[in-house]
């Protein structure tokens, strides 16, 4: 039994180590840098200061910080909507056809982030394609501006996001044992009660990772409001850049960090103790019963 | 009581493979009935269309005279026992039991109830709270077919279930699966590949071949007369011959011949003998009544000849031939010999009824004396030289044999 202890302590030791110096440390020297007073040069100075916390108490935050969560959660929400049948139907394909298709899930990618978000700016400007055709088609008014909404902010996230919605949920689904659709089919279950009873809990896993997966760079964004969104879009990810490279105030960067942090960590905290928290009441569920 | 399953010219295509080709036949109420045949005959096809997961291209399929060609899986009162089991990985086997009672709407007492009975009878009591993961095979067959037991299906379709057990466990469940068919009355369609284990439990037995009936049968009859050398050779093994028909012997004329008093009830029908090429002629019961000059196939079974080293007493039925053991394998209760007769390699299976080692066995290479009697050996309707391949003669030398079986799916 120690020995199976020491062993399991070897082989997590790389990653925890890895962990503790790139993430960990870092991660407390922001804290930290928050607890400083500002440097004039943009640096900080000695000692001990909560100026940069006060800051925070600005009402305007707040609104940014709920937008930004607002954001970030409907950008997973739409995201895990449209990979759940996608990643069903790609799953299910033959192989060939499977291929192609991640190829073209991961296509974008092969291209710059920042160059992609300036294709959308010109698609969805005011005498760009999109916007023309909409007005062609009588969807639109002439007056309609498709740029600079917290809208177009949201489309472009699920955009830039979805693919890692697509994959995990993907790779969870050819895992899936597709004779259990037969299987509740055979048992009397329509079809989209087997999608919802059968196949959901059956990639749980992989729709748990999608989350995380969107939802993380989803809440640090900052490139996608700046360029495509207005006044009104701004998120967190927007102000920490100004007050990192603008302002150059560090500590107030570092303390809008930190309240970024813990907007993140307490979702995810939330999703892991429900999952393990569902799975240790069904084996105290079982132990009961079998007792 | 429900049950009655006929098929009525049913035919599928995919792509180019005819996988059914024109079948039909009907299933009695009750029955366990067993579609034989290797992989790529048809079987899991035609399971599949009673099931629902396909459509055949031509057809009807009728339960108890409905028509449930076209009805979608989840609207039929047909449930399936799959392969792999197909459990809910995420739920407990309590609850992969509930499942079809909850889809139904059921009420939670009735339920409860009903998924307690089914556990009782599969003796699944201690493990109900354990998930799939967590048990044996043997369980999760057993809980495979107790899920769809508990929804009461008018037939339960198994499709090759025991494949994924070892071979002690295979043996057990399918005793097991006879044991719940007596207990709950329902039809029972059986896929398999394993023509023991179709033997052992089913009513009778459907034998398929590239997507065709070749006979419907109880075990015995599929034993004992065979109709096509297909047949023949894939339910246990066979020696044929093939020969031509040049005389044929009233049965009066045969008993003239020795003082042997036999029951004269086969008096209306003649033996006949048949020239085969390469032996002394064959001295065989006629049931096809085939006059001079037909050409005839004829399947003798390995444990219907006797083989011995002295030569037996005269008998006017007997066909006796001498040869030269080939190969002898041992298997305990019985020995196989390959015996060479001219340019034939005729197999011999001996049963053991007394102590071996008080006896001088026969060794390789002895010269012996094999005979069978005439009722014995069985006219074919179809023979097919291929089927040659599926009779288990030991390969004349090393890596020299064409008969590789590929079993499964």
């Amino acid at each position: 039994m120690k020995k199976q202890t020491l062993r399991e302590w070897l082989l997590t030791a790389p990653s925890f180590i890895w962990l503790v110096f790139f993430f960990l440390i870092p991660t407390l020297i922001i804290y930290a840098f928050a607890l400083r007073p500002a440097d004039f040069y943009g640096g900080v100075k000695e000692g001990w200061s909560l100026d940069a916390f006060r800051s925070l108490a600005r009402p305007n935050y707040f609104t940014i910080l709920w937008r930004t969560l607002f954001l970030s959660f409907a950008t997973t929400l739409i995201s895990l909507m449209i990979a759940l049948p996608v990643g069903y139907y790609i799953a299910r394909c033959k192989k060939s056809t499977q291929n192609l298709l991640l190829l073209l899930v991961v296509l974008p990618f092969w291209s710059s982030f920042i160059v992609r978000i300036y294709a959308w700016k010109s698609l969805l400007h005011p005498e760009g394609f999109v916007k023309q055709l909409l007005v062609h088609l009588h969807i639109i008014s002439e007056e309609t501006m498709l740029l600079y909404q917290l809208e177009t902010v949201l489309l472009v996230m699920v955009y830039s996001y979805l693919p890692f919605a697509i994959l995990p949920i993907y790779a969870a689904a050819s895992k899936f044992n597709p004779q259990l659709f037969e299987a509740a089919k055979d048992l009397g279950m329509s079809r989209p009660q087997t999608f919802l009873k059968v196949f959901i809990p059956g990639i749980r896993k992989g729709i748990v990772t999608a989350i995380i997966m969107v939802f993380i760079p989803a809440v640090g964004a900052y490139v996608i409001p700046d360029l495509v969104g207005g006044p009104k879009t701004e998120m967190i990810g927007n102000k920490i850049v100004q007050k990192t490279f603008i302002d150059r105030n560090l500590p107030e960067a570092s303390a809008l960090s930190a309240l970024l942090s813990v907007a993140v960590v307490i979702p995810i905290a939330a999703l892991s103790y429900f999952q393990f928290y569902s799975e240790r009441k069904q084996r105290t569920v079982k132990k009961r019963k079998s007792a | 009581m429900w049950g009655t399953l006929e098929f009525e010219g049913i035919s599928k295509k995919f792509g180019d493979v005819q996988a059914l080709d024109q079948v039909s036949f009907s299933i009695n109420k009750g029955e366990f009935f067993s579609l034989l045949g290797s992989s790529g005959c048809g079987k899991t096809t035609l399971l599949r269309l009673v099931a629902g997961f396909e459509q055949p291209d031509a057809g009807r399929i009728l339960l108890d005279g409905q028509d449930i060609t076209h009805l979608p899986p989840n609207k039929r009162p047909v449930n399936t026992v799959f392969q792999n089991y197909a459990l809910f990985p995420h739920l407990s086997v309590w609850e992969n039991i509930a499942f079809g009672l909850r889809v139904a709407k059921r009420s939670r007492l009735e339920i409860k109830q009903e998924v307690e009975k089914m556990l009782y009878l599969m003796q699944l009591e201690d493990q109900a709270h354990k998930m799939p993961d967590e048990i044996s095979g043997g369980q999760k067959q057993r809980v495979a077919i107790a899920r769809a037991l508990v929804n009461k299906p008018r037939v339960l379709l198994l499709d090759e279930p025991l494949s994924a057990l070892d071979l002690k466990l295979r043996q057990k469940m399918l005793l097991e699966l006879d044991l719940i068919h007596d207990e709950v009355g329902i039809t029972f369609l059986f896929v398999t590949h394993d023509q023991s284990e179709a033997m052992a439990v089913s009513d009778r037995i459907a034998v398929m071949h590239h997507g065709k009936i070749e006979q419907i049968g109880t075990p015995i009859e599929l034993y004992e007369t065979p109709r096509s050398s297909f047949v023949a050779a894939f339910i246990g093994d066979t020696n044929f011959f093939d020969g031509t028909v040049t005389e044929t012997v009233s049965n009066e004329s045969l008993l003239k011949q020795t003082c042997v008093s036999e029951e004269a009830s086969k008096a209306i029908n003649d033996y006949s003998k048949l020239t085969v090429e390469g032996l002394h002629p064959i001295l065989c019961f006629n049931d096809k009544k085939l006059s001079n000059g037909e050409l005839v196939h004829l399947s003798v079974r390995p444990e219907k000849i006797q083989i011995s080293r002295e030569k037996p007493d005269f008998h006017p039925k007997h066909n006796l031939f001498s040869g030269i053991v080939d190969d002898i394998v041992y298997k305990g209760d019985h020995t196989k010999f390959w015996v060479r007769v001219d340019d034939y390699r005729i197999t011999i299976s001996q049963q053991h009824r007394s102590f071996l080692l008080d006896q001088k066995p026969i060794r390789w290479k002895e010269p012996v004396w094999i005979w069978w009697h005439a009722d014995d050996g069985f006219m074919l309707e179809r023979y097919l030289e291929s089927d040659e391949q599926l009779t288990q003669l030991p390969p004349e030398k090393i890596g020299g044999d064409a008969h590789e079986h590929q079993e499964g799916g």
